[in-house]
């Protein structure tokens, strides 16, 4: 099995290198067979991919420690489901992981658009089978997860040999959330590769027409969505399993996978601008590129050792590998875009600082900025050491000065930009639009403030999520209601109604609702609290509201781990509500401790209980107890920014008519001829700024 | 053009204070990692500076003390009495001979005040890195 599995995976590298060489060979001497067959081999590499992955598992659950990386990440007593997960757990089988996604990825794109797009498809082929070819470079001759142990017999000559048990999974990995959370984030950075593939295909091939900008948007939801989710869960288990009390901590390696997500945001909002205005080409096939190599980059961060972080793997030469391919893709990107750099002229100007356009431009300027300033921070220890020669780092206070400013004016932007007009908006329609939810906004600013919130940042985004959700709502109300009383139906129907004819837009109503909600939570974060108190039985802490009670002290044991374990009751004033059990688990086979965090969650906060350890002196636990409001709300809103994004992907039900609002000018294409003019007043004013 | 100048002139003032802020950020929470050697070298301001270090817990070493805990922190042959006053408890990982970083301060009778400890096993990570087999 270990030779099927690694044959398997040379032939895959085999086929991707010929589907490269053959594609472009076909491309140059316009024979379509060898197109074809190029293509065919791209979806060949994933079946191959997919049967190394599937012995790799065999190998997990046959407990067969006679490879190195099973022995190293899995033991006999670990649940079924973490010996399937232990597949990412390492370095070789994770770049196992990312080969299988992109050539999954790879097999979804190839196989939808077989017979579509005969002008761009045979370069996208190309793109991503270069780089299929480096991935399976790594998992072939640099980290291959099919290395056996070998041990020397009584003549000394080295024999395969098999360990009686493994290693084990590391505790932090041993967690619900760790089933998802790497799928999810490499689906994320794998995915990206897709939008590169299709905006470095169009560039190559000249492809004319903004079709591509189309497929492009698409693929890059799909991977944005997938990247949210995935640092979303990272930030969850964070918090559920490390037991500081917190969920984000500027560490290296989440700052890597917030990188590409913050130029993916970027291009979402700027391609608008394109579709619509044919704008800011060139900027966004730099978006698109830019996001695909900072998803290496940020591989490269986690694989290397470069930086200093709880997630990091071992030091190790692979960086070498991924910097290489850096430099390859950087230069190929050059290259592509200044040999075709005419093809990407902007067909219009910018007319009004007060206009749908400019309010992208700041998008787009406060997002990168955000970008570069956490890029900074965070290669800031390898920067100086190469410049100064010590090595320095920056903290938590680099990063939040300048990026909660930055979060505020976006969540600004967020209310205010989706309902200006194209082109130039009339002081007028700016009264008529953002009027009642200032007054709104500043009023919950006023009642927070005379509830005693004097912290400048939270009030600031309170007031200003206010405003968003206000906008938003008034967005949906309005258009509703002009289909209730044209169609004759209840409200509610009509907002359904609304949404669906055109999806992109609502739905992109829906994901700034939710990121509103992610912001009120992290802003909650101002006003956390924690206590950490010796408990013996019958003793009792308090903190907020909260009454907690200690009630017993216990120990468990199973094969995979023993623990201690403290019953808490928690009382809210005389009342008692429940019981928390937090623990702490020690595990055999790895000889690792592992907090289990207790969290009672709430809508407006979170009492997370942590059994910190006992006294050395007298033995006592100690409990270390964290009120943290409004956490919740970013895991809800994280929900629904996935609702949303999953309604913005779907298609209108019907084409929305485009109208243009009657007090402000149209530009040439908006109305079709012939809508009746009472329709054009009566459909909402926005709807000339219809994204 | 006018527009254009507008927009340049606002992304200007936008550039100029997330940058005047960044540098406020930076100078609040850079920090120098020495090695126990270099810290035994360091004089004048760079002794006020916040700095890690790096270097494995020496056995038997570790003492609970009101409110603070000591330990030696050693690396080839060096050594530095630590103090951590910090109120996050310690990872489960910080015992006797792990790897630890600490972070903080130097007090002037040479004892390091750190608010911040990570400490990891020795990595199991580490075993394949030098290509010998799995423990």
């Amino acid at each position: 099995m270990d030779i099927a599995g690694s044959f398997a995976l040379l032939l895959a590298f085999s086929v991707a290198v010929y589907a490269f060489l053959a594609g472009i060979t076909g491309i140059i001497t316009r024979r379509t067979l060898l197109t074809k067959s190029a293509q065919n081999a791209g979806m060949a590499v994933f079946l191959l991919v997919t049967f190394t992955v599937g012995a790799l598992e065999y190998f997990f659950f046959t407990d067969n420690f006679s490879l190195a990386y099973v022995a190293e990440h899995s033991n006999r007593a670990l649940p079924g489901v973490y010996k399937f997960t232990a597949l990412w757990a390492g370095q070789e089988g994770s770049l196992l992981w990312w080969s299988w996604l992109l050539s999954a990825y790879a097999f979804l794109v190839l196989f939808l658009n077989r017979k579509k797009h005969p002008e761009l498809m045979p370069y996208v082929g190309v793109v991503i089978a270069g780089v299929q070819i480096f991935f399976l470079t790594l998992n072939n001759f640099v980290a291959n997860a099919f290395r056996v142990l070998g041990a020397p017999d009584a003549n000394g000559v080295m024999r395969v040999a098999q360990l009686a048990d493994g290693h084990g999974l590391t505790p932090l990995l041993q967690y619900p959330e760790m089933v998802i959370h790497p799928p999810m984030l490499y689906l994320g950075y794998t995915g990206f590769t897709i939008p590169f593939a299709f905006a470095l295909a169009a560039l190559l091939g000249r492809y004319p027409g903004e079709k591509w900008i189309h497929i492009t948007r698409r693929w890059t939801m799909v991977a944005w969505c997938f990247q949210t989710v995935g640092i979303l869960l990272g930030a969850h288990w964070a918090y559920a399993m490390l037991g500081w009390g917190g969920y984000w901590e500027w560490d290296p390696v989440e700052n890597a996978s917030l990188l590409p997500w913050i130029t993916g945001t970027a291009f979402l909002h700027s391609v608008m601008m394109q579709e619509k205005r044919g704008m800011m080409k060139i900027w966004n096939v730099w978006l698109v590129f830019t996001t695909f190599m900072l998803c290496i980059l940020g591989t490269l961060l986690t694989r290397s050792g470069a930086v200093n972080s709880v997630h990091a793997f071992a030091q190790s030469s692979i960086g070498t590998w991924f910097i290489a391919f850096l430099a390859i893709v950087l230069v190929v990107c050059v290259l592509a875009y200044w040999k075709n750099r005419d093809y990407l002229h902007s067909d219009n100007e910018l007319d009004s600082l007060v206009s749908r356009e400019s309010s992208f431009l700041f998008n787009n300027l406060i997002l990168l900025a955000a970008c570069f300033a956490v890029l900074w921070g965070t290669l800031f220890p390898v920067l100086s050491e190469w410049v100064v020669g010590s090595k320095i780092s920056v903290g938590a206070p680099f990063f939040d000065k300048v990026n909660v400013p930055i979060a505020m004016f976006l969540l600004f932007l967020t209310g205010v930009g989706p309902l200006l007009a194209w082109r130039k908006t009339s002081t007028d329609a700016l009264k008529r639009n953002f009027m009642w939810p200032s007054i709104g906004g500043l009023l919950a600013g006023v009642v927070a403030f005379a509830f005693g919130d004097r912290q400048f940042y939270p009030l600031i985004c309170l007031i200003l999520s206010v405003f968003v959700t206000l906008t938003i709502f008034s967005e949906f109300y309005r258009g509703a209601r002009v289909i209730a009383a044209r169609e004759n139906v209840n409200l509610l129907t009509a907002v359904g109604e609304l949404t669906m004819r055109n999806t992109r837009r609502y739905g992109g109503y829906v994901i700034h609702f939710g990121m509103v909600m992610i912001f009120i939570g992290i802003a909650g974060s101002a006003f956390n609290k924690d206590v950490q108190q010796e408990m013996r039985v019958g003793q009792s802490m308090s903190i907020g509201q909260y009454m907690i009670l200690c009630q017993n002290f216990d120990s468990l044991a199973n094969d995979n781990f023993q623990s201690q374990r403290a019953t808490l009751e928690v009382f809210k004033g005389r009342k008692s509500l429940m019981m928390l059990y937090p623990e702490r688990r020690f595990f055999p086979a790895s000889g690792e401790t592992e907090t289990m965090v207790a969290i009672r969650t709430e809508p407006l906060r979170d009492l997370y209980v942590v059994y910190a350890g006992q006294d050395p002196q007298d033995g006592n636990p100690v409990i270390h107890a964290f009120l943290n409001p409004l956490v919740k709300w970013i895991w809800f809103g994280g929900i629904v920014v996935v609702l949303g994004t999953g309604l913005a992907m779907l298609p209108n039900r019907r084409t929305a008519i485009v109208l243009a609002g009657a007090h402000e000018k149209s530009w040439d294409d908006a109305v079709p001829a012939g809508t009746p003019a009472r329709e054009i007043s009566a459909v909402t004013r926005g709807a000339n700024a219809n994204d | 053009m006018k527009t254009r100048r507008k927009f340049v002139i606002g992304s200007g003032i936008i550039v100029l204070t997330l940058v005047s802020l960044a540098y406020v950020g930076f100078t609040q929470s850079k920090t120098y990692y020495h090695t126990i050697a270099e810290v035994a070298t360091l004089h004048g301001a760079a002794l006020q500076q916040r700095m890690r270090v790096s270097g494995s817990v020496r056995a038997g070493t570790i003492q609970h003390r009101p409110a603070r805990l000591d330990f030696v922190l050693e690396e080839t042959g060096n050594s530095m009495p630590v103090s951590y006053v910090g109120s996050a408890p310690l990872p489960d990982t910080f015992k006797d001979g792990a790897l630890a970083l600490v972070e903080g301060r130097l007090l002037p009778d040479g004892h390091f005040e750190a608010e911040q400890v990570q400490a990891k096993c020795a990595s199991k990570y580490e075993a394949e890195a030098t290509g010998s087999a799995p423990k």
